[in-house]
This record gives C-alpha cells, structure tokens and sequence, in this order.
C-alpha cells in the first residue's frame, strides 16, 4: 500500500507547490519560465548523457534474444525477422520493436490448472501499450500549436483527424481520452493482478499518476474551467523566441499542468521512462545474430601471456632428450 | 564509445525533434501577437460597449456559447438567450455577433489564426465578405 500511497502523495505535493507558488507566493515566473527551460535543459541533458554513457559500455558479444530459426544451410528456411543475421534484417526488426511494440506482443499470462503451469495469449497489455504510447505521442505533438507562430499544415491535418467526431465545442480530441485510458488501464493492471501488483515499486506508479495528473489537468483546462489560450501561447511563444515574459490572467490551473509537465521531463532521464531512448540501445533487439559468421573479439580482453608447447620444447629440448622424451622438433 | 557513429546520428535526430520548435520559429515569419479590433461602427454607436456577457466569459466561454445557441436554435427552436444582466438577444450568429463584430478578419480571425484554430461555424454560414 505505501508503494502506492507515497507516489500519490507526491503528486498531490507537486499539484500544490504549483498552486500555492502561484496562487499564494505569486511565483508565476518561476513556474511559468525559470522551472520550464530547467526542465528543459536537464531533459535534453539527461537524454544524451545516458545514451553516451550506454554507448561507452561494451557489448562484445551477440547478445539478441532470437525466436526463430537462424540463418543455416541454404536449404532450411531462416526466420529473418526474429532472427536477423544481417543490418538490413535487424533494422526491420527494430522498426517492428519501435512502432509496433512486437516483443510485446508475444505477452503471456501464466496460470496453474489441476496443479499443470498453462501458458495463455495474453494480449491485453500490448493493445493499451500502443493506445497510451500514440495516444501520448499525438497529444504531444498537438501541443506544438503553442509552440510555433505558423503551425505545420501536418498539424491542422492531425487536429482535424484526432476531433473527427466533432462532440462539443471546443472539440474533443479523441487522443486526449484515448491517453487517460490508457493509463487507467496501465495503473489497474498492476492494481488488479496478483503478481504484477507485488512486483510495482514506487517507481513505477510514480509516472502513472503524474501523467494522470497531466492529462486531467489538461482536460478540465481545455473543456471545463477554461484558461486564457491566447495568453497561454504569449508566454509558451515568449519561452521560443526566448523573449520570455508572463501574460496576466492565463488561471492558476494552466501553471499545475505546466509545473506537472516540467516534472515529467526533469524526472524522465533518470527513470524508467528513458526506455524512449533504451529501446534503441538494446543489445538484445539491436544486434544481428551472426555470431556464427563473423568474429567478434572482446575489447575487455586482458593480455594473456601465453607460453606455447613449441617455445616449450624449444626451451627444455636438451633436458627432454636427455630423459628420454619424445620431442617433435630435431 | 562504442558505434559512435550510430550514436551521434541518434542524438542528432533527437535535438532536430526537441528543438523545433526554436529552429521553426527562428527561421520562420515573425510571430505577431493578436490584437481584435472593436472599432466597426455598430460597436462606436454602443453607448456601454458590452457583449453578451462580460469580456472574459466571452473570451473563454464564446465557443461553447455559440454552440449552446445552435442546439437550442436549430433543436429546440428556442430563438432568444437571456444574458446575465437581463438583457435579451436573439441567438444568431450572423444577425446578432457579426452585427457588431462585422469584421471577421480582424476580430475573429485575429485570435483564431495565432491559435492555430479553425472553427467549423463557416462550413454553413456565409462568411460576411469584406474587403482583404
Ligand atoms: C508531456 C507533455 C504534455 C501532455 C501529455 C499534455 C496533455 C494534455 C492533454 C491530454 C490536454 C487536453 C487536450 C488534448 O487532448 O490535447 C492538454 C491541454 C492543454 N495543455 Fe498540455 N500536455 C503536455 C504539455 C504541455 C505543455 C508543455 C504546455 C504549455 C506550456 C501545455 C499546455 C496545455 C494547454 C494550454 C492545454 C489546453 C488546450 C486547449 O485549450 O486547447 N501542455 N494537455
């Protein structure tokens, strides 16, 4: 229970220093520029310090977790996506691990029948996987309608596309409920099944609730209480052009999304979140299997010295001879 | 470290996604902020120069007004809306808003362009035509 309680706890912490700091302590410089392009900085930062610190650790040998036949003799057939023994191959392996979750896929559920462990298709967590990641993916991109003077037409496109349904006005996104959803699901699976819920650390509830929180609040501001929009983008445009500047009157509520946001990209490099950035560096998707073609040589190798049966003979020939000794070399 | 290349090439596709928006921005037209006018001669005769409601319920509330007015317009057959201070408005868009705001560029589309916006009001009403 305290896994759970105390990530809540600290959200509901982060959700009242932004309301206090603006509300009571009039801080809506710090929460509106100062802590916006800190997040920033430690995000981009973070990211690229962790990517080359992963770069630096030798990988020497083929390591990819492989489900299929390797490549062999011409006449047995190689499963060349499950097990790529060439870039090209792996390369359409990673496209297949990155946008469609693939390895995920292959999900089981385990469970005990008359005392027999059954193994079950298990596809639920795969199919909310994809519906938060694309779903956080396109809200994220929609936001760039604050973030630039003259929105890309691919954006009016997707807009459009994402409000089809035209329910209210302003229209409702789809992706925006589709997010929530999903991260709904995500937080009941680890509630509702036994095991799961007893492997959850802290740390893994932490980004569930604070992208809850992100997303409701995003939600009451854009359909329920309403902020100023057009100052919302005069200070998100003030941060672009790093002319920065706070508008007067943009609602308290618009500073706790911000804040929550902010919270997220300090938070993600040093989480598990930086799976964004691992997925591509994982030694077990992104190496071919041609282990069998190719040496590969162990840069950890220490320098062994080594004394050969010939410089062996070649050193104690004359004591050999003498006991008798068959040697090789006359 | 080890496939440098690869690496880089990783973290170079990473910044040209988080940077965006600065580069896009820098390089593109210079960003104006929206300034709607009210100065069309319907709003100069008003003595109180005052909308439906106050200036800030319209400024965050008009989308779903206007929406509200439609269904009791065109489901209900309801045609007049009794704003807060009392007063009575016949619910249309093109006789009531764009009596007063009748010019739609630099009003309406001032805000709605910056914002990126695109009402879909216009699919059915006539756009009033003014000079560009
Ligand atoms: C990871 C980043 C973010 C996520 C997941 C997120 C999520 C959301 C969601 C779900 C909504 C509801 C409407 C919709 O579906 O689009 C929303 C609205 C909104 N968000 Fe965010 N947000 C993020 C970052 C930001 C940032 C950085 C800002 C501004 C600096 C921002 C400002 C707003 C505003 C002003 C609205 C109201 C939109 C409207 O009225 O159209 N958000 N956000």
């Amino acid at each position: 229970m305290m896994k759970m309680l105390v990530p809540l706890a600290a959200v509901i912490v982060l959700i009242i220093v932004s309301l206090a700091g603006v509300e009571a302590a009039g801080l809506e410089a710090v929460f509106g520029i100062v802590i916006p392009y800190l997040a920033f900085i430690i995000f981009v930062a973070g990211m690229i310090w962790r990517v080359i610190d992963w770069g630096k650790s030798p990988v020497p040998f083929r390591i990819p977790t492989t489900c299929g036949q390797q490549q062999s003799l011409p006449w047995i057939k190689q499963d060349k996506l499950e097990n790529p023994s060439t870039c090209t191959q792996t390369f359409a392996r990673m496209i297949l691990e990155v946008f469609f979750f693939r390895s995920l896929f292959r999900n089981l559920k385990t469970e005990l029948h008359d005392g027999k462990v059954v193994y079950g298709s298990d596809k639920w967590l795969w199919l909310f996987a994809i519906v938060f990641h694309y779903s956080f993916l396109v809200v994220f991109i929609r936001h760039i309608r604050f973030f630039v003077g003259d929105v890309p037409d691919v954006i009016h496109i997707l807009e459009a596309l994402d409000s089809f349904f035209q329910v209210g006005v302003p229209l409702v996104y789809i992706t925006g409920l589709t997010l929530t959803a999903g991260v709904l699901f995500l937080f009941l699976r680890r509630i509702v099944i036994p095991q799961v819920r007893y492997i959850s650390l802290p740390a893994d509830y932490f980004p569930l609730f604070l992208i809850f929180a992100i997303a409701i609040t995003g939600i009451l501001m854009r359909y329920f209480t309403k902020v100023d929009v057009v100052a919302v983008k005069n200070l998100t445009m003030g941060l672009v052009t790093l002319n920065p500047q706070i508008p007067q009157g943009i609602g308290s509520i618009f500073y706790v999304h911000l804040f929550l946001v902010c919270t997220l990209f300090i938070y993600f490099p040093f989480s598990k979140l930086v799976h964004m950035g691992g997925v591509f560096l994982s030694p077990t998707r992104n190496l071919a299997n041609n282990s069998r073609m190719e040496r590969h040589v162990n840069p950890w190798n220490y320098p062994v010295k080594v004394h050969s049966y010939e410089e062996y003979e070649h050193e104690f020939k004359d004591k050999m001879k003498k006991a008798g000794i068959p040697v090789e070399k006359e | 470290m080890y496939d440098s290349g690869k690496i880089i090439i990783g973290i170079g596709i990473f910044l040209l996604f988080v940077a965006f928006p600065f580069y896009y921005t820098a390089i593109g037209k210079p960003v104006v902020k929206p300034d709607p006018r009210i100065d069309t001669p319907a709003i100069q005769a008003m003595e109180k120069k005052q909308c439906v409601e106050s200036k800030n319920a319209m400024k965050t509330l008009h989308m779903q007004m206007l929406n509200d007015w439609r269904d009791a317009v065109v489901r209900d057959g309801q045609r007049f809306y009794v704003a807060t201070d009392g007063k009575t408005y016949n619910m249309s868009l093109q006789n009531t808003c764009m009596h007063c705001h009748s010019n739609k560029k630099k009003f309406c589309d001032e805000c709605h362009n910056y914002m990126a916006v695109k009402p879909y009001c216009w699919d059915c009403h006539i756009e009033p035509k003014e000079g560009a």
